[in-house]
C-alpha cells in the first residue's frame, strides 16, 4: 500500500470511533481564542492583537474568504469542484464596479451577485453539461475572467471621473450600523486595558461601530447555508448527489438539475465575496483585488472540513493573520510565532503521550525552532508578515487533512443514466 | 459516407477537427464579445490576424520559447494527473537563484552559465517538490499547495532581491547584479535590422521537448507516470511506489519550470530584478491543454499563444480596442477545446458502434468470430 493510498482514504475506524465534538465547540473554542490571546498579549505586550481596530479589519478580511469558501462549499457538496472561484470572484468585484456606480450601492451587490452567476454559469454547462474535468474547466474560468475584466474595465471605466483602465470610480458605500452610546462605553472600557475585560471589549465594540450590512448578510448566508443543506430536504438531496450521484438518480433525484443549481449559487457566492472587495473593503473596482482570495477561501474550505462552522473557523484564521499582516504587522505576527511555538510544542507532547513518537518529535523540533526564532529576532521583515496567511495555510493543511473527509464524489464527473 | 472511409483516416481526421473547432469556436465568441461591446469586429481580427513584421516574428518565436517552456512544465505533472499550478512561482524563484549565480560570476564564461542553470533547475524542482512531498505523504492537494507556494514565493523573492539587490544607475528598479558579458546566451537573426534577434535559448527548449518525449515514452521512469497517471490502482498493483512518483514528478515538472524565465534572463533582462516578467506558468496551463500534452502540440499552442499576445499589441492604437481581448480569446480556447475533443471523442464512439453495427449485421448469423474481432476494436 502506498502512502497517498492511505492517506486519501481514511481508516474506517478513525472516522467513526472518533468522538464527535459537541454542539457548542465554536463558542469553546472563541472563549480559547480570547484568553489566548490576552495571555499573548500579557507576556509580549504586542497591544494591536485583539484591539478593536484588529478585529474591525479582521471581519472585513474574514467576509470574502468565508463566501468564497461558501461558494465552494455548495458546489463541492454537490460533487463539483469549484477552483475557478477566484475567476468568478473577479468578475463579481466587475459587477459591483459597474453596476454599483452606475445605479447605487444596493444594484451593485446584485450586479456583483449576477455577473459571479454567470461565471457559475459557464463553470456548470462544461463540467456539468460537457463533462470537462473541474480543475480545467475553473482554471479556463480564471484566465477569461481576468482577461474579460480588464477589457472590460478599459471599455465602461475610461473617461468616469477617478476611472480608468484599472479602475472604477469611487462606489456609494453599503450602509453601516452604529450603535453610538454602547460604542462610546465600550471605547472606554478596552482603554482601560485590563486584563480579558478589554478584550471582550474590543470585540464587542467591533461589533456595534460602522459594521456594514453586507457582513451582517454574509454572515446570515453561512446560517442560511447551514440550514438549508443540512436541515432540508433540497439540501439532503444535493448532498446526497455529492456523496453518491447514482444512488440519488436510482432513487429519483435529478443529479445534473441539482449540480447546475449548486455551481449557480456556488458562482453568486463567489461574485458577492468579489462585491464586497470591491464595495467595502476598499471603496472602488481595481484590478487584481482579489490576490488570490478565492484560492484561499476553497483552502478555508478544506480546513473546514466542508462544514460551514469549519468554514467560519478557517476563514478565521486567514482574515485574522492576513489582518496581522498588514497592521503592525512586525511585532503582532512575531508575538504570533510564540503562540505557535508553545502550541506546537504543547501538541508534541500530546502526540508523545498517545505513542505517535515520530510526529511527536516532528512538532517539537518545529516548536522549539520557532520558539528559538522568536527569541532571535525582534520583528518579522514586512514580506514575510505578508505571507503569513499562505504559510498558515500549508501548514494546517499539512497536519489537519488526514482528519478531513470530503464528499465521496467529489470532482467525478457523471453523466446522466449512469444509474443503469 | 464516413463508415466507408478506413477508420484510420477517420481517427485523423477527428484528431484536427478537435483543435479546429475550438479555434473557430474561441474566436467567434470573442466576436460575440466584440459585438456586444460595440468594437469593430473586422478591423480587430484584421490586425491580429495580419502577417507579421520580421520584428514582430521574432518577438514571437521568444514568446513562444518561454511559454513552450512553461507548457511543457505543466504537461509532465498532467502525465500524472497532477496539476502544478505552481509553475509561475517556480520559475520567479528560480530565476530568481540564477540571476544571483550567474550575477556573482564565481566561474568564468560559459561555466558560470551553467552553474547557474544548474542552481535554478535545483531550486525549481525544490520549490516544486514541497508540494509533491506534501502531497505523498500528508495528502494535501498539490492543486492548493502550489498555489500557496506560488504567494509564497512572491514574498520571499521580494525578501530576497531587497538583500541582495544593487540599485541600478538612473533607475528606481532594484534587481540583482548584471551578468557579465561572457556568460550571456547570445541571440541569432533570423531577418534584417537589430530589433530580429532571437533567443540562443530556443535551442534548449527544443531539447528539453525532445527530452520530454524520450523521458515519457522511452524509459521505465515514463512508463510509470504514464501508468500512474491513468489508474492509481494498477500502478500500486504493479509494484509502483506512488508517493515516489509524485514527488519524482513534481520535481522534474519544477526542473523544466525553473527554465521558463531563464531565456528572458540570458538574452535579453541579465538581471532579476522587480519588473520581471510574471504570469507565464498560467498560460502554460492552457498551452499544455491545447497541445494535448504532445511536444510538437505544446509548440504550436505555444506559437497561436504568442501569436496572438503579439499582434494584439497595435489594437489599441488601430482599432482602439483593449488588447486584453486577446486574454479572453486564450481563455476560452481553453475551454472550447477540451469541450470539443469531448464532444469528438463522443461523435467519433458513434461513428465506431455504426460502422460495428453494420459490419455485425452482415456478418452475425453465420460467422461467430466477426463479431469478436469487431468488438475488441471498439474497446482499443
Amino acid at each position: 500500500m502506498s502512502v497517498t493510498q492511505t492517506v486519501s482514504r481514511p481508516k474506517p475506524g478513525a472516522a467513526v470511533g472518533r468522538r464527535r465534538l459537541p454542539r457548542w465547540w465554536p463558542l469553546v473554542l472563541a472563549a480559547v481564542i480570547l484568553l489566548g490571546l490576552s495571555v499573548l498579549r500579557l507576556v509580549t505586550g504586542a497591544d494591536d492583537l485583539l484591539s478593536s481596530g484588529t478585529v474591525r479589519a479582521t471581519l472585513i478580511a474574514l467576509v470574502p474568504i468565508m463566501l468564497a469558501g461558501l461558494g465552494g462549499l455548495w458546489s463541492e457538496r454537490a460533487g463539483v469542484v469549484n477552483i475557478g472561484l477566484e475567476g468568478m470572484m473577479i468578475l463579481g468585484t466587475y459587477g459591483a464596479g459597474y453596476f454599483g456606480y452606475h445605479y447605487g450601492a444596493w444594484a451593485g451587490v446584485v450586479g456583483a451577485i449576477v455577473l459571479g452567476m454567470v461565471g457559475g454559469l459557464v463553470h456548470a454547462i462544461a463540467t456539468v453539461i460537457f463533462g470537462v474535468d473541474h480543475i480545467i474547466s475553473g482554471v479556463a474560468i480564471n484566465i477569461i475572467a481576468v482577461g474579460a475584466v480588464q477589457y472590460l474595465a478599459s471599455r465602461t471605466f475610461v473617461g468616469l471621473p477617478g476611472g480608468g483602465q484599472t479602475q472604477s470610480p469611487t462606489l456609494p458605500d453599503v450602509q453601516a450600523i452604529t450603535i453610538g452610546p454602547l460604542s462610546d462605553a465600550l471605547g472606554d472600557l478596552e482603554g482601560k486595558d485590563v486584563f480579558l475585560v478589554s478584550e471582550i471589549a474590543a470585540v464587542l465594540r467591533a461589533l456595534v461601530t460602522d459594521l456594514s450590512l453586507l457582513v451582517v448578510l454574509s454572515l446570515l448566508l453561512l446560517v442560511v447555508t447551514y440550514v438549508v443543506l443540512w436541515r432540508t430536504s433540497f439540501g439532503l438531496r444535493l448532498r446526497s448527489v455529492g456523496e453518491s450521484p447514482a444512488a440519488a438518480e436510482s432513487v429519483g433525484v435529478a443529479v445534473l438539475r441539482y449540480k447546475f443549481a449548486a455551481v449557480l449559487i456556488s458562482g453568486g457566492l463567489a461574485g458577492l465575496a468579489g462585491g464586497f472587495l470591491a464595495m467595502v473593503a476598499s471603496s472602488n473596482f481595481r484590478d487584481g483585488q482579489t490576490g488570490g482570495r478565492g484560492y484561499i477561501g476553497l483552502a478555508a474550505m478544506i480546513f473546514g472540513n466542508w462544514r460551514p462552522s469549519g468554514l467560519l473557523t478557517g476563514s478565521g484564521l486567514f482574515g485574522y493573520t492576513q489582518t496581522l499582516g498588514l497592521r503592525q504587522g512586525g511585532s503582532s505576527v512575531h508575538a504570533l510565532l510564540l503562540a505557535v511555538a508553545v502550541l506546537a510544542l504543547a501538541l508534541a507532547a500530546y502526540q508523545v503521550y498517545r505513542r505517535q513518537a515520530r510526529l511527536g518529535v516532528v512538532l517539537g523540533v518545529v516548536g522549539v525552532a520557532l520558539l528559538g526564532l522568536y527569541l532571535a529576532i525582534d520583528e518579522v521583515p514586512g514580506d514575510f508578515t505578508s505571507m503569513t496567511p499562505y504559510v498558515i495555510t500549508l501548514l494546517v493543511l499539512a497536519f489537519a487533512s488526514q482528519r478531513l473527509r470530503m464528499p465521496a464524489a467529489d470532482g467525478q464527473i457523471y453523466r446522466k443514466g449512469s444509474a443503469g | 459516407m464516413i463508415d466507408r472511409l478506413d477508420p484510420r483516416l477517420v481517427r485523423l481526421g477527428l484528431g484536427i477537427a478537435a483543435p479546429v473547432l475550438a479555434i473557430v469556436l474561441a474566436f467567434a465568441i470573442t466576436s460575440l464579445v466584440l459585438i456586444v461591446a460595440g468594437d469593430p469586429v473586422g478591423e480587430v481580427w484584421s490586425t491580429i490576424l495580419s502577417w507579421p513584421q520580421p520584428r514582430n516574428q521574432a518577438n514571437i518565436i521568444n514568446n513562444a520559447t518561454v511559454l513552450y517552456l512553461s507548457g511543457i512544465a505543466v504537461a509532465i505533472g498532467f502525465r500524472m494527473n497532477l496539476f502544478n499550478i505552481g509553475v509561475d512561482g517556480q520559475y520567479r524563484v528560480a530565476a530568481f537563484a540564477a540571476a544571483a549565480v550567474a550575477g556573482e560570476a564565481w566561474l568564468p564564461g560559459y561555466l558560470n552559465t551553467l552553474l547557474a542553470i544548474a542552481a535554478a533547475v535545483l531550486v525549481g524542482a525544490a520549490w516544486a517538490g514541497i508540494a509533491g512531498l506534501l502531497r505523498a505523504t500528508r495528502g494535501v492537494s498539490e492543486v492548493i499547495a502550489t498555489i500557496m507556494l506560488n504567494f509564497i514565493a512572491t514574498g520571499l523573492v521580494a525578501y530576497l532581491l531587497r538583500k541582495v539587490a544593487v540599485r541600478s544607475e538612473g533607475s528606481n528598479s532594484l534587481g540583482t547584479k548584471q551578468i557579465p558579458e561572457g556568460s550571456r546566451i547570445p541571440g541569432f537573426q533570423i531577418g534584417d535590422g537589430a530589433a530580429t534577434e532571437v533567443y540562443g535559448f530556443l535551442f534548449v527548449a527544443v531539447l528539453v521537448g525532445a527530452g520530454y518525449w524520450f523521458l515519457l515514452n522511452r524509459t521505465r521512469f515514463g512508463f510509470d507516470l504514464r501508468a500512474t497517471g491513468r489508474s492509481n490502482s494498477a500502478a500500486v498493483a504493479s509494484g509502483i511506489s506512488v508517493g515516489r512518483m509524485t514527488v519524482g514528478a513534481m520535481m522534474i515538472s519544477g526542473g523544466v519550470a525553473a527554465l521558463v524565465g531563464l531565456p528572458i534572463l540570458f538574452g535579453d533582462a541579465y538581471s532579476y530584478g522587480s519588473t520581471f516578467q510574471s504570469g507565464l506558468g498560467f498560460a502554460g496551463i492552457a498551452i499544455a491543454l491545447l497541445g494535448r500534452n504532445h511536444p510538437i502540440g505544446i509548440a504550436l499552442g505555444a506559437l497561436l499563444f504568442a501569436f496572438l499576445d503579439e499582434q494584439s499589441n497595435p489594437l489599441q492604437i488601430i482599432a482602439d480596442v483593449s488588447p486584453d481581448i486577446v486574454a479572453i480569446t486564450q481563455g476560452v480556447i481553453v475551454l472550447t477545446v477540451v469541450i470539443s475533443y469531448e464532444v469528438v471523442r463522443r461523435y467519433g464512439l458513434r461513428l465506431e458502434q455504426a460502422r460495428v453495427a453494420a459490419q455485425l449485421r452482415a456478418a452475425a448469423p453465420v460467422d461467430p468470430s466477426g463479431p469478436t474481432e469487431s468488438s475488441k476494436e471498439v474497446s482499443a
